[in-house]
C-alpha cells in the first residue's frame, strides 16, 4: 500500500505546490490526469523517491521513504519500483539483455536469465535479446523498457506519459501490456498522463488541479 | 553485471575516441620507458666499463676523446705516446698498476687491443675456454666477439688497420684464437685482447724482416715503440690530486679521468634526455586533459543514461565507480601498451646500432617503470575525477524532467 500524506514541494523559483493526500490499494490500478505543468513529474518523482519534498511523508509497504539513506533509498527503489518513460531509454552500449540483467544487478539482485527470458517473452520481444537498442524501433524499444521497469517484480509500476507519443493504435496496445504486466507481477499501477484516450481504461483517478 | 563490466562495455562502444586516448596515454609512456631504459642502461655501461680505473694518459688532445677511445673504445685514439715515458709514468709511487694499450687494428669491427696482464688484473676479467694469450698472435676474444662473429679456439683471422675498415688487411700475420672470455658485461665482451708486441710486428713487420729478429736488444727496441695509451690505478687518494697535474705539466701527454670526463659526456647527453623526458610529459598531460574531455563530453550524454540507472537502484557510489573506472581503463590499456611498445622500440634500436659496444637492449626490466604505472593510475584518476564527481552529485529530478 502507498500512501502520501501531507506532500508539498517548493520549486526554486519559490513556487509552491501541494498534494491532497493519497491512498493507493495493493495491486490497484490508478490514473495520475493533469495538464502539462500542473506539477505531474514533480508528484511522480516524489513517489518514486527521485525527489525528497520539503514537507509530508511517503509511505510504501510500511517504508517512510524519505527516512532511509541515499543508498538505500536507491536500493529500495531498485527493488520496489518500476519506472517507464514517456521515451523509452536505454544503456546504448548494451545489448536488451544486458540492459535488464544491470537492472537485476543494480538492485544487488542475483542475475537470474530465466527471468529476463520469462519477461521478455511476456512482451513479445525474446528474439531481441542480444540485440542492441539501436538496432529496435521505437515500439519496440518501449516493451523493453516495461520489460526493464518489472524484471524485479516491483510492488509499484509507474509510468509516466506512456502513450503521449504513440498513435492511437499503439497507445492502446502499451496501455494493454502495462496493465497486464502489472497483473503477472501482481505490482500496483499508477500511469501519470494528461492524453485523454487512457482515461476510460481506468476506474481510480487522482486529478492534479 | 558489476559497474567495472558497464565502463568495459562503455569504453567499447565509442573505439575511436578511445583509441586515440589509449595512443595518447601510450605514446608518452612509450617515449618515458626508452628514456628510462636508456639513460639507465648507458650510464650503467658508463659506469662498469671505467669501474677500477681511475686515469688515463695518452696523447695530447681531448680528453673526452682519449676517454671514449681507450676506456669505450668508441672514439679514434688522440695519437700515440712514447713507451719509455709511459713506463717511468707506471713506474711513479702514485701508480698501483698501470694497463699499457696499444691499438690501431680491427677484425670485422671489433678493435684489436694490444696490453698486457694488468688488463686481466684490471678489469678481473676470466676464460670460459681455452685460455689467456701468451706468445705472439695469440688472442682471447670477449663472449659477445665469439658469438656475433662466429670464432672458436684454434681459429685463426687477420686483423686489418684502422678502426672500422677492413681492405687494408695485415696479410704477414695471422692471430689465432687461444682463449674466449667469460660475459663480463662491460665493454671487454666485444673486444679482441693480445700482447703489445703483436700490434708492434703487425706494423712493423718489414722492418723487422730487415733486422731478421735477433739483433734488436730489448733496451732499443723500448727506445722506438710507442703505444697508444696507459690505464692507470692509483695507490692511494692522495694520487688524485697530483699525479694528473704532475702528467700534464711535466710531460708531453695528457691524463683524463674517466669518472670526470663520463658525468661531462652524460650531462651532454642529460640535455636531450631531460628536454624528451620534458615532451614525453607534455604528451601524457596532453593525454590527461584528452580523457578528461572525453569523459566530461560523455558525460553530458550520459547524464539520462547515469539518471536511468540511478532509478533502477545504482547508489551515487557506483556511478562514481563507473564514471572513474572508464578513465583508468583507457590510461592504464595507454600505459601498458607503451610500457610494452617502449621495450620493443628500444630492442628495435638496439638491434639497429652499429657500435656493439653502446648496445641497449629492449629485454630489461627495471623496478623504476613499477612509476609508470602508478603515473598512469594517477592520469586516470586526475581525468576521471571531475566527472565522476559530477556523476555522483548529479540531481536526477532535474535530469529527468528536462526529458
Amino acid at each position: 500500500m502507498i500512501a502520501l500524506n501531507a506532500v508539498s514541494h517548493n520549486y526554486q523559483n519559490g513556487h509552491k505546490i501541494g498534494f491532497k493526500d493519497w491512498q493507493v490499494d495493493d495491486g490497484s490500478q490508478w490514473l495520475l490526469l493533469g495538464a502539462s505543468g500542473s506539477g505531474k513529474t514533480t508528484l511522480l518523482h516524489i513517489l518514486t523517491g527521485i525527489l525528497k519534498p520539503q514537507q509530508g511523508s511517503v509511505v510504501i509497504d510500511g517504508t517512510s521513504i524519505y527516512d532511509l539513506s541515499s543508498k538505500d533509498l536507491d536500493q529500495f527503489r531498485g527493488r520496489n519500483i518500476g519506472i517507464i518513460f514517456q521515451r523509452p531509454h536505454l544503456i546504448k552500449s548494451l545489448t536488451i539483455k544486458e540492459n535488464l540483467v544491470m537492472a537485476q544487478s543494480f538492485a544487488n539482485l542475483p542475475t537470474d536469465l530465466n527471468r529476463v527470458k520469462e519477461v521478455l517473452t511476456s512482451l513479445g520481444i525474446a528474439d531481441k535479446k542480444n540485440a542492441y537498442p539501436s538496432e529496435l524501433s521505437h515500439g519496440q524499444l518501449q516493451r523493453v523498457s516495461i520489460a526493464r521497469a518489472v524484471i524485479n517484480r516491483p510492488t509499484l509500476l509507474i509510468a509516466d506519459e506512456p502513450t503521449s507519443s504513440l498513435d492511437d493504435k499503439n497507445a492502446a496496445a502499451v496501455l494493454e501490456l502495462l496493465i497486464d504486466q502489472s497483473g503477472i507481477n501482481q505490482a500496483t499501477l499508477i500511469v501519470a498522463t494528461h492524453d485523454k484516450r487512457v482515461k476510460d481504461t481506468f476506474t481510480n483517478t487522482y486529478e492534479l488541479s | 553485471m558489476s559497474p567495472l563490466k558497464i565502463s568495459w562495455k562503455s569504453v567499447w562502444s565509442k573505439p575511436l575516441s578511445s583509441a586515440l586516448n589509449i595512443m595518447l596515454i601510450a605514446f608518452g609512456t612509450g617515449i618515458l620507458t626508452i628514456l628510462l631504459l636508456a639513460s639507465t642502461q648507458i650510464s650503467d655501461k658508463l659506469e662498469n666499463n671505467s669501474k677500477d680505473i681511475d686515469l688515463v694518459v695518452g696523447a695530447k688532445g681531448s680528453p673526452l676523446q682519449l676517454i671514449l677511445s681507450s676506456i669505450y673504445y668508441i672514439d679514434f685514439p688522440t695519437g700515440n705516446i712514447p713507451l719509455k715515458e709511459a713506463q717511468e709514468l707506471a713506474r711513479s709511487p702514485f701508480v698501483k698498476k698501470a694497463v699499457p694499450l696499444a691499438l690501431g687494428d680491427n677484425y670485422n669491427g671489433v678493435r684489436i687491443v694490444g696490453t698486457d696482464s694488468n688488463f686481466v688484473g684490471i678489469y678481473k676479467l676470466k676464460v670460459k675456454e681455452g685460455k689467456f694469450w701468451q706468445n705472439d698472435f695469440e688472442t682471447t676474444i670477449g663472449t659477445s666477439v665469439a658469438e656475433n662473429l662466429k670464432l672458436k679456439i684454434g681459429d685463426t683471422f687477420y686483423g686489418a688497420h684502422g678502426l672500422t675498415g677492413s681492405t687494408d688487411v695485415h696479410k704477414t700475420h695471422a692471430y689465432k684464437v687461444a682463449g674466449i672470455l667469460a660475459p663480463q658485461e662491460n665493454v671487454t665482451d666485444n673486444l679482441i685482447l693480445t700482447n703489445i708486441s703483436s700490434v708492434w710486428k703487425m706494423h712493423d713487420h718489414e722492418e723487422e724482416k730487415a733486422h731478421n729478429h735477433d739483433e734488436k736488444s730489448e733496451s732499443s727496441e723500448i727506445e722506438n715503440k710507442e703505444i697508444t695509451s696507459l690505464l692507470i690505478q692509483y695507490r692511494s687518494p692522495m694520487s688524485v690530486v697530483m699525479f694528473p697535474r704532475m702528467v700534464n705539466e711535466s710531460t708531453n701527454m695528457q691524463a683524463a679521468s674517466p669518472a670526470q670526463e663520463s658525468t661531462r659526456l652524460f650531462s651532454l647527453i642529460g640535455v636531450g634526455v631531460d628536454t624528451l623526458q620534458w615532451f614525453a610529459v607534455l604528451i601524457m598531460f596532453i593525454a590527461a586533459i584528452s580523457v578528461f574531455v572525453n569523459l566530461y563530453n560523455s558525460l553530458k550524454e550520459r547524464s539520462y543514461d547515469l539518471a536511468i540507472m540511478r532509478t533502477l537502484g545504482a547508489s551515487r557510489g557506483k556511478l562514481f565507480l563507473i564514471v572513474i573506472a572508464e578513465g583508468i581503463m583507457l590510461t592504464l590499456a595507454g600505459t601498458i601498451i607503451g610500457i610494452v611498445l617502449g621495450h620493443f622500440a628500444l630492442q628495435f634500436i638496439g638491434s639497429n646500432q652499429e657500435s656493439s659496444q653502446a648496445r641497449l637492449s629492449g629485454l630489461i626490466f627495471l623496478g623504476e617503470e613499477a612509476y609508470l604505472f602508478v603515473a598512469g593510475l594517477a592520469i586516470g584518476i586526475f581525468a576521471a575525477i571531475i566527472p565522476a564527481v559530477q556523476a555522483y552529485r548529479s540531481n536526477i529530478s532535474k535530469i529527468l524532467s528536462k526529458n
